[in-house]
């Protein structure tokens, strides 16, 4: 795929833990204003794929610019939704508390958030439809309300750059459905989004760009044009099947 | 007398605001392991003839960045570093005192704690840790938060957590040093949690837990220390019984409420 100027460029990168390989020369370019589906097995190393392009774990070799940058020049412009349940659902910290947390990379040291970052905060809440519940502790929420809270802080945060780790595993279609409406809505105002995901059923409909990969890449570009049987044998190792011909009806036994 | 009410007040102050961060970060076990580790140093200090603050307040700096580095590293788990350390540390306290003629009172004192022996100078160096350590937490609160509460997140945003942690332990281990002065080794690490775990109790909101924890820290420290003049008991127990005896009240307290 040809690109002129690239959100997101990743160059030969490889990473392994103990000795063993999880991503091998990992090398792509995605225009800005793209929803992009990483698609893979278990074990395909896509959420190591985020953690290198966000620089939270130690690559091999290879390297990764963001907008041009390296990624601790820009911080402040990529968002980031880890697996939900990575903090600790009792922390005393209220739904709008952990949206403010977005706002901190904008603050400087022992500036306290003003009245902008507090109508940021209830806008993006807004947004998630999570406003009347603003006062709540974060644990009381179900997984889809957390999950849409933790979508909120990313909004907040007013950036570029969405990187989500399979924001809609475990959760209510109403919570999916939010989600995937507002990262539309993002990619219409020119974000540009990447995530992870394991449905393949909706693939199709809700990525413009995917990225299939097994420990490398086995497929990157439109999704009419490689969401394909051939490239899904590739990526799931025969662990899928193709029904019908035709219509490339496809079964994972993932 | 003075003296040790003012100790009291101002180590009420410092371990409840760090017990915060200790709870939150589930710290406990460095808390109680630095304590009982940087016996080697304050045993060092009363055979070399050195104010046993200050070479403790050393070698619990050291053992609390060595934990932080090796359990950063990941060669080994946290726990097992604290446990390795704690104890030997321990060992290397009680061998060196015992070098020192007629050590067992002292020794009692560095174990249990001894409010009334704060000299003018423990008030000093109390005052340069309480500074030291409230500017850290006040410039670094909000960051501080982040990291407890999501620490991948913060990272993600360009927090420097490294920074952050280590001047957290480094934070951690002064206070401990302030808290052994107080209830000495052994139970250094109570003021260290207690606080927080009671205002932890008292409200799921980080700004009125951390409130309710000064309030804890402080009050239960004098009122262990007013307890122990009049029932002529020793004051690091006493002040130990009374955040207990609050926290255990908090959490009934809770409980009630949580039923209705």
């Amino acid at each position: 795929m040809q690109q002129v100027a690239a959100a997101l460029s990743v160059d030969d990168v490889s990473v392994s833990y103990n000795g063993m390989a999880v991503l091998e020369k990992i090398s792509f370019a995605a225009a800005p204003g793209q929803l992009t589906g990483i698609i893979g097995p278990n074990g395909a190393g896509k959420s190591t794929l985020l953690k290198a392009i966000m620089g939270l774990v130690n690559v091999d070799c290879g390297s990764v610019r963001i907008l041009g940058l390296a990624v601790d020049k820009v911080r402040p412009k990529i968002a980031y939704l880890p697996q939900k349940n990575t903090f600790d659902t009792d922390f005393p910290i209220s739904v709008e508390g952990v949206v403010m947390t977005g706002r901190y990379p904008h603050l400087g040291w022992c500036a306290l958030p003003g009245e902008k970052d507090r109508r940021i905060v209830e806008e993006c809440l807004h947004k998630v439809s999570m406003l009347q519940l603003r006062k709540r502790q974060i644990g009381q929420l179900s997984g889809g309300e957390q999950q849409r809270v933790l979508l909120a802080r990313a909004l907040a945060q007013e950036a570029e750059l969405f990187f989500l780790d399979e924001p809609f595993a475990g959760i209510d279609l109403v919570s999916e459905s939010v989600i995937m409406g507002i990262l539309k809505e993002l990619r219409s105002e020119g974000k540009t989004i990447f995530a992870v995901h394991h449905d393949l059923s909706k693939t199709e409909g809700y990525f413009d760009t995917l990225i299939l990969m097994n420990k490398r890449i086995i497929a990157f570009g439109k999704t009419k044009e490689v969401f394909r049987a051939r490239y899904l044998q590739e990526t799931y190792q025969g662990s899928i099947a193709v029904i019908n011909g035709y219509n490339e009806l496809m079964v994972v036994n993932a | 007398m003075q003296r040790a009410f003012l100790a009291v007040i101002m180590v009420g102050l410092l371990c409840s605001t760090l017990s915060f961060f200790v709870v939150l970060n589930k710290l406990s076990f460095m808390g109680a392991g630095i304590s009982h580790a940087m016996l080697g140093g304050i045993a060092a200090g009363v055979l070399l003839g050195v104010n046993p603050l200050y070479t403790g307040a050393v070698s619990a700096v050291f053992i609390a960045l060595l934990i932080g580095y090796i359990s950063k590293q990941g060669k080994m788990q946290e726990d097992t570093a604290i446990g390795i350390l704690f104890a030997t540390g321990m060992a290397l306290g009680i061998t060196l005192i015992s070098f020192k003629e007629g050590y067992y009172p002292e020794l009692f004192s560095l174990l249990f704690g001894n409010v009334l022996a704060v000299s003018a100078a423990d008030l000093w160096f109390l005052v340069t840790v309480l500074i030291i350590v409230l500017l850290f937490v006040s410039i670094f609160f909000k960051e501080l938060l982040a990291i407890s509460f999501d620490e991948e997140l913060a990272r993600a945003n360009g927090l420097p957590v490294a920074f952050l942690y280590m001047g957290l332990l480094v934070s951690l281990s002064l206070t401990v040093v302030a808290s052994v002065m107080v209830v000495g080794v052994v139970l250094a690490s109570a003021l260290l949690v207690i606080p927080a775990a009671a205002g932890y109790r008292l409200s799921k909101n980080y700004r009125f837990m951390l409130f309710f924890s000064i309030i804890i820290g402080v009050t239960s420290g004098i009122a262990g220390l007013v307890f122990s003049f009049n029932y002529d008991v020793p004051s690091g127990a006493s002040i130990v019984l009374c955040s207990a005896t609050v926290f255990f009240v908090s959490l009934i307290a809770s409980l009630t409420v949580q039923r209705r």
